[in-house]
């Protein structure tokens, strides 16, 4: 490639994920559409900017894979990943195994050969690990509990895409008499000539030889490096580890993707694991969506309009088929109320795994050319179609889900007349439902999260899973009936909304708040909630005290002053809250909103003085006037 | 009668919910036209006495009363710190601290012991005049004038009768000193301000 052409191709994929990425998000398709669209632009069906050299770019762009796997990794300890072991080897392998038969057998259904039905099952059994995840921590869903059972599944999948390298050649055979031609045999990587047990070693040396470089050299080569201060090097050589374990796996016929997965895992609890995160990044980033970009660029429109109806048949029932499976499994492994639903649509596609399945197949003479540019086809649209299920799960069916799960299944509730409600039991309002129990106040405890739910009532708490958005929801709850209201979940808008809902339908409840920041505050004012806890400001606020402390001033002077600064904020908050009410139109962006907050605060915060005022217990005009009085009649003996 | 005066009373009471006389005298003044009552323990949970707001209320008013019970024969924590913080030199003291001159202070307790107690010969040896002693001078070095106290003695055994008895004389004293009842010469020659209604009633 002459440098020219490189810097021109740079440019294209540069200018069309600037222009489309951005446009995505703000329309709220999610950053993977964007990369899509985008690749379709710049694709030989709308621009014809890019053309043939896109497969190459894929095969480039899906080391992004890679390196999203290793910061994966590099984020999940063992001992974590030792807990997720039922949901990645139960719940993923019975996804992949299911999933392959039934796809199997609907091929069959269509006439397709016993082999060429089950090379069809193994490819289709696979999904996007490049798209799911991207999407899961756009969306914040990685702590979720269906976006960690989802996790588990493409981790297995990502292990079984390495048997199933080894499978396909032996697949190809099936029904021919034929036995394996060399160069049939070659092309697996070099390590199906081998008998299994040697194959075993080779895997279990390989992954042993990660832990180890992980584990004891890669430390030892860290700290050398970091010590001399280049950052550049630093990147370097955290690159040239995740492609030297990537191309050492490939060598052997091993998943790149896995074994830079367990390097990032044998990091994690390593001293450079944020330095390495960091470092990473942004070129998995940028490869991940050149990945997109090529996979939207490889969309065959003239197949498309050739046979459109049966390539959408196809897209549909292949969705149709994983989304069932995956959507029975999620409930049989314990994923109930709408996250079930969420589970399956996120991993309904099928896999960037299944381009490199799907050519090697065509290697193996398993498929011709057109079933494999049709098999193709059906793979690249059902990745472009799962940013959509997406959306179509959050628009259309967690509504209905919340609905439906308003209804009283286990969460009955028995004491619908206690004085308090309190929604939100995390972190915040754990602390509140604690003191409120303590003395011997009835509380009735509202929170969206499941698992949450079902700890706390093993310890006795009586707490309902709900959404306390919905109506219905809270009037279960005896709204009616209830004193006060403590919102103080984390859901900062949800809670807005319930308030306002709240103050007009139920303005005899107390409504207590907790806010974000001060804007947050001021939307409660607004509301004529009055009762509004900054999440941070006092936890903060203490450990100014305690810090001050530390730095030499006496306890309770520390504690005064952190008193004075509170009771100050108090005052600027009250004063910004009317500006703000002047001029709250103006269109205040997520990214500014904290700096024009500081700003605010500091400006007002010039017209005070936050230091004791004049009143402490130790004042100087009494020693001064006291002095002049000595001056003047020093006989005289004063008090 | 003279020009009407304005009542501020700083109440302190840190077990409000336990009490029943102070509850009763406090709610025979509640709501009384130009009586403001400022419950120190109630605005200043945490002791953090916002002293501006503090001295705007003095200067508002003509006659300040410290009502609260009689802890260790003085007031309430809270009433120290209100006092250490607020009669700022220079405020209400020293050359320059003009701002309460000529203003009335009086001081509304209760006690557990009965007034016997309170002598010379009984259990206390003084007499709750003498433990006022503290207020009677801050009140003085502050321009005031000090009043005798409005006392409330035997509350551990006092009845519900008595309580509301004692309820009424409070609010006679608290009404008739804001309707300018009283002049400085009433005060003169009596122990406590009881007198002033016991005398009347």
């Amino acid at each position: 490639m002459h440098n020219q052409d490189f810097f021109l191709q740079a440019l294209i994929y540069l200018g069309a994920t600037v222009v489309s990425v951005p446009l995505a998000k703000k329309l709220g398709l999610g950053s993977v559409l964007g990369y899509l669209l985008a690749g379709i632009l710049i694709g030989p069906f709308v621009l014809g900017l890019v053309g043939k050299e896109a497969g190459e770019v894929m095969h480039f762009a899906e080391f992004g894979v890679v390196l999203m796997l290793f910061i994966i990794g590099l984020e999940l300890e063992p001992s974590l990943l030792w807990k997720m072991r039922r949901s990645i080897f139960g719940l993923g392998g019975l996804q992949v195994l299911i999933t392959a038969i039934v796809i199997t057998f609907v091929a069959l259904a269509f006439k397709f050969q016993i082999n060429r039905a089950l090379a069809i099952g193994l490819i289709f059994a696979l999904s996007s690990t490049a798209i799911v995840l991207q999407t899961l921590s756009e969306k914040g869903l990685m702590r979720n509990i269906a976006g960690k059972s989802a996790f588990s599944v493409l981790l297995f999948q990502d292990m079984a895409v390495i048997p199933i390298l080894a499978l396909l050649p032996l697949i190809a055979t099936l029904g021919q008499p034929a036995t394996l031609s060399e160069s049939t045999l070659s092309k697996i990587g070099g390590m199906a000539q081998l008998p299994g047990w040697i194959q075993l070693l080779i895997i279990i040396g390989a992954i042993a030889a990660v832990v180890f470089i992980g584990r004891f050299m890669a430390r030892y080569v860290f700290r050398l490096i970091a010590e001399t201060g280049l950052h550049e090097v630093f990147v370097a050589l955290a690159l040239l580890m995740v492609i030297g374990i990537a191309l050492g796996m490939d060598k052997l016929g091993l998943s790149p993707a896995l074994g830079t997965f367990i390097a990032g895992v044998v990091l994690a609890d390593s001293e450079y694991r944020h330095e390495l995160e960091t470092t990473i990044d942004p070129f998995k980033g940028l490869l991940l969506g050149l990945f997109f970009i090529s996979v939207g660029a490889g969309i065959n429109f003239n197949l498309l309009i050739q046979n459109p109806g049966m390539i959408f048949f196809f897209v549909l029932l292949l969705i149709v088929i994983k989304f069932i499976v995956l959507l029975i499994l999620g409930r049989i492994f314990r994923l109930r109320k709408g996250f079930d639903f969420l589970f399956a649509f996120l991993l309904a596609q099928s896999s960037e795994f299944s381009f490199v399945l799907i050519s090697f197949s065509k290697q193996n003479q398993l498929f011709d050319e057109k079933t494999s540019s049709m098999l193709l086809m059906i793979v690249t649209l059902s990745m472009a179609v799962s940013p959509l299920l997406l959306i179509f799960n959050d628009k259309a069916v967690t509504p209905i889900m919340a609905r439906r799960y308003n209804k009283p299944e286990y969460d009955e509730m028995d004491e619908p007349e206690n004085p308090v409600i309190l929604a939100g039991f995390g972190r915040f309002g754990l602390v509140i439902g604690r003191m409120l129990l303590a003395n011997n106040i009835k509380v009735t405890i509202l929170d969206n999260n499941p698992t949450n739910v079902e700890v706390l009532r093993r310890y006795g708490f009586k707490l309902y899973f709900g959404d306390v958005t919905r109506p219905q929801m809270l009037e279960k709850a005896g709204i009616q009936k209830a004193r006060m209201l403590i919102l103080s979940m984390a859901e900062h808008d949800d809670a807005l909304k319930v308030a306002k809902y709240v103050r007009e339908k139920y303005p005899h409840v107390k409504i207590l708040a907790r806010a974000k920041d001060i804007f947050h505050t001021f939307e409660f004012y607004k509301l004529n909630v009055r009762s509004v806890q900054r999440e941070m400001f006092d936890s903060a606020n203490e450990m100014g005290a305690t810090a001050l402390t530390e730095l030499g001033f006496s306890r309770y002077e520390a504690y005064r002053t952190a008193r004075t600064f509170k009771h100050h904020e108090n005052q600027i908050t009250d004063e910004l809250y009317e500006h703000w009410l002047e001029d709250h139109n103006r269109f205040i962006e997520e990214t500014r909103r904290f700096s024009e907050q500081v700003s605010e605060t500091l400006q007002a915060e010039k017209d005070y003085l936050i230091h004791e005022s004049e009143c402490a217990w130790d004042v100087d005009t009494l020693k001064e006037e006291a002095l002049q009085k000595q001056q003047n009649t020093p006989s005289e003996n004063d008090t | 009668m003279t020009d009407e005066m304005k009542i501020l009373i700083l109440f302190a009471h840190p077990a409000f919910h336990k009490s029943i006389i102070n509850r009763a005298l406090l709610d025979a003044v509640r709501g009384l036209e130009n009586v403001t009552i400022n419950e120190l323990y109630e605005n200043y949970p945490d002791f953090f006495i916002d002293v501006e707001k503090e001295k705007k209320l003095l200067q508002e008013h003509d006659v300040i009363v410290w009502h609260h019970p009689f802890y260790w024969y003085s007031a309430p924590a809270i009433i120290k710190e209100w006092m250490d913080l607020v009669l700022q030199h220079g405020f209400a003291y020293g050359r320059n601290g003009f701002a309460l001159q000529g203003k009335w202070a009086m001081s509304a307790v209760s006690t557990g012991g009965r007034q016997e107690v309170y002598t010379a010969t009984g259990a206390n040896h003084f007499s709750v005049n003498q433990f006022l002693a503290p207020f009677n001078q801050s009140a003085t070095l502050c321009r005031m004038r000090y009043l005798p106290p409005f006392v409330t003695h035997g509350a551990h055994t006092i009845t519900q009768a008595e309580i509301e008895r004692q309820a009424a004389h409070y609010r006679e004293l608290i009404t008739g000193l804001r309707d300018g009842k009283y002049t400085e010469k009433d005060f003169e020659n009596i122990e406590y301000s009881n007198h002033l209604t016991l005398t009347n009633a």
